[in-house]
């Protein structure tokens, strides 16, 4: 049963893509820049004892804004939030580049976007005290890379250069 | 490879299928002629193969093309084919040895930028150890506590004894359910149980009075009910409590006016005190309350309540290491900017000539007024019974810095000010400035005060080499003309846009700052104290000072000397400003000039 749902999640949609060389060459390079990013963003948080997403979740701001200083206020839940968040950017970032679990990844990927973007949304009224190196109107980088990944799901690629070749493929002959 | 060998097994229901395994190119042509069934059997294959096999249709289509001409047996096409799965699987793999490059260079880097800044300023990285152990030993001896002055502070140093009104418990239960990040009351309940009773009170205003009483049988308290909780007695005059058999130690929280009288008469009744700041109102107290504590041997404890916060205590190891190199100028200054922060404090409904006792009030005050509400609850606005600006925040900011560099009392001092915002009758300052000398350390320390605005401007050291600014946390920044530093500044190990290091309460250790990021949330300091970051109270922590010297003997970190230093310090300043004059302190004659 898991094995089955892992091979739908991993291979849907069950038709596989037809690409010319040069689409499927965009596609993976942009997977693996979103994966480097992931994996990057998670290994500072890995190996800087004092990083916590304390900083992040106080400035949140909207809907989102009380439920955000429970979890500050609770270090357990806190705990658990970093965790997550840390080993969660790294998982993604490894399935991203190597190809592995690549829906499961890009989907995770997405919803771990999703919250960083509802969390701290760059809408209009919204100021938030953490620097950033741009200006944002409604739209910033969460939304972009969360699209990018939106794409890369509809257009997998994990099955033709990715360990998933290896993983999934071999099912399809059997 | 269990697959392959299905398919070989399947393909080849021949006699011998190990050897066939092995056949290469050329004989398999051989085989195919000879087999012609089978070989179909593998066309046929291969076109299913050609239709299972979508990912890759190109090479399929080539393979098939092969597979005609070439009439290669499938086995060969399987092994060609696996060879280019395995080669497109891990196709991306090689990705990771540029990202490893990168991260390990940068990783190096940014080591090798904080190992040669610690070991250039050779500081350790280790927090001072003044938080107390998670496991704490309730201390054996019982200690009986009487409290004199019962009003704002005196709650505040109650709480930090382990007492509070239920009132109190009340509030602090709402804010932390209206705000969860408040912690106030978890801080409280915490608290190590110090084995105090509170037994006596004595305020001259009856509600006080009553809510000191509360607060001693209140069960809502670190150690719960420990049986101790029987209630305090209430003093009507400060004397019967200092007298009393009952009362070993005793809290001075009253208007600075009585704090001389009170602590000489205590000492002498063989009770030990912690007086609140400022320890005396004037320059001839400063010399009685001195020689009166020497001589008792009491145990003294002035409150300056900062000297347990650790970022001070770590300030001090920083400046002994000479790390900002010669210190000539140190800037302390006070914000506030709202009544309460000006010393107009609410006037209590049941506030009356019955139920304040108002000779006893005045007392030791140079000038008797008749009875005010207004000089009742604010008193901090009259020099009759307080000290202004200089006794009650400036005496704070000196402390730490005499904490921290131990200047002692400076050569002299020019103040000034006005009152210029809250023009509602007082004569004490609202806006104050004072600058001290020390030529004999090369150096001038400034205070600056308004209670008219908000705007928080710190605690700074500044040297030569390095400037180091000290509040609950602790941040160092290289100056960019520094010698010490000049050569890794060139060679970009230090960064003077960014802290040398910081350092944060109940943060491990100190640590230094590569990226903005950082630095952002260095200045802040919240994930430091909200992760696993015990909450202390300062004030907590200096009762406890102090009672571990009257149990255990030692001196307490604020004691009478210290307390010398600081009042002739303040009063100098206060002098200053109502003379309009400099003001020089004679260190041989112990004497203001």
């Amino acid at each position: 049963m898991l094995k089955k749902t892992l091979f739908y999640l991993a291979l849907c949609p069950t038709r596989l893509p037809n690409y010319t060389a040069t689409q499927l060459t965009s596609l993976v390079v942009l997977r693996i820049l979103i994966g480097w990013h992931f994996l990057y963003e998670g290994i500072v948080k890995v190996l800087n004892p004092y990083w916590s997403s304390a900083g992040f979740l106080l400035e949140t701001k909207g809907i989102f804004s009380g439920l955000a200083t429970s979890i500050v206020a609770n270090s357990t839940a806190l705990g658990i939030i970093d965790f997550l968040n840390m080993w969660g950017l790294i998982v993604i970032g490894l399935g991203l580049i190597a190809g592995c679990l690549t829906r499961i990844a890009s989907i995770s990927a997405i919803a771990l976007l999703f919250l960083y973007y509802v969390f701290n949304p760059p809408f209009i009224g919204y100021t938030y005290s953490i620097p950033v190196e741009g200006s944002y109107l409604i739209v910033n980088k969460n939304l972009i890379e969360m699209c990018a990944l939106f794409v890369l799901t509809i257009f997998p690629t994990g099955t033709i250069i990715g360990l998933d070749r290896l993983i999934f493929l071999k099912k399809k002959h059997e | 490879m269990k697959q392959k060998k299905k398919k070989k097994s399947s393909n080849r229901p021949g006699k011998k299928p190990a050897k066939k395994k092995k056949v290469t190119g050329k004989i398999s042509k051989k085989l195919s002629n000879k087999k012609k069934i089978t070989d179909k059997k593998n066309i046929k294959l291969t076109n299913k193969e050609k239709l299972t096999d979508k990912i890759d249709k190109k090479p399929a289509k080539k393979e098939k093309i092969i597979g005609r001409e070439s009439k290669k047996t499938s086995k060969i096409e399987k092994v060609s084919l696996e060879r280019r799965d395995i080669l497109k699987g891990i196709a991306t793999i090689p990705v990771f040895g540029p990202f490893l490059y990168a991260f390990l260079k940068k990783k190096l880097s940014d080591d090798f930028k904080k190992k040669e800044i610690l070991a250039e300023l050779g500081i350790s990285r280790k927090a001072p150890t003044v938080l107390p152990k998670t496991i704490l030993k309730k201390p054996k001896e019982l200690i009986r506590l009487g409290i004199i002055g019962f009003g704002g502070r005196g709650e505040d140093l109650v709480h930090g004894a382990g007492f509070a009104h239920p009132d109190w418990i009340e509030r602090k239960k709402k804010q932390a359910k209206d705000n969860k990040l408040n912690k106030g009351l978890e801080t409280f309940l915490t608290q190590e149980d110090l084995n105090i009773a509170l037994t006596g009170v004595c305020d001259v205003f009856d509600v006080r009075a009553e809510r000191g009483i509360a607060a001693s049988k209140n069960d809502t308290r670190p150690g719960g009910d420990s049986g101790l909780l029987k209630g305090a007695r209430r003093y009507i005059h400060y004397q019967d409590l200092i007298q009393s058999n009952d009362i070993d130690a005793v809290i001075i929280a009253t208007p600075d006016h009585w704090h001389t009288q009170m602590t000489i008469d205590a000492v002498n009744a063989g009770k030990h005190v912690y007086c609140e700041k400022c320890m005396t109102r004037t320059i001839a107290e400063t010399f009685k309350i001195t020689e009166a504590v020497k001589n008792s041997g009491k145990v003294f404890q002035l409150g300056h309540q900062g000297r347990q916060q650790d970022s001070y205590i770590k300030a001090k190891q920083i400046a002994e290491k000479n790390i900002l190199g010669k210190i000539t100028l140190v800037e302390t200054t006070t914000n506030r900017n709202s009544p309460n922060g000006a010393w107009v404090y609410e006037i209590h409904d049941e506030g009356s000539p019955e139920t304040i006792d108002w000779e006893q009030f005045q007392g030791a005050a140079p000038n008797k007024a008749p009875f005010s509400l207004e000089r009742f609850f604010r008193w901090r606005c009259w020099f009759d019974y307080g000290t202004g600006l200089s006794g009650d925040l400036l005496s704070h900011e000196y402390d730490a810095v005499n904490q921290i560099l131990e200047l002692g009392i400076p050569k002299s001092v020019v103040a000034s000010g006005g009152i210029y915002f809250f023009q509602d009758g007082r004569d004490v300052p609202d806006v104050f400035q004072a600058v001290y000398e020390y030529p004999d350390r090369d150096l001038t320390l400034i205070y600056s005060a308004t209670l008219a605005n908000g705007r928080n401007r710190g605690k700074i050291f500044m040297g030569h080499d390095a400037s180091m600014e000290v509040g609950s946390s602790l941040t160092v920044t290289a100056d960019w003309e520094s010698t010490r530093y000049k050569e890794k500044i060139m060679n970009n190990i230090i960064n003077t846009s960014l802290p040398l290091f910081t350092y944060q309460p109940g943060l491990k250790g100190i640590d230094t700052v590569t990226s903005a990021t950082e630095r952002y949330f260095a200045t802040r300091g919240l994930m430091y104290t909200l992760k696993g970051g015990r909450r202390v109270n300062t004030t907590h922590l200096h009762i406890k000072e102090w009672l571990d010297c009257i149990r255990n003997g030692g001196q307490t970190s604020c004691n009478i000397d210290r307390g010398f230093e600081e009042a002739i310090t303040c009063h100098m300043a206060t002098i200053s400003y109502l003379e309009g004059r400099k003001v020089e302190w004679d260190p041989v004659n112990k004497k203001i000039v």
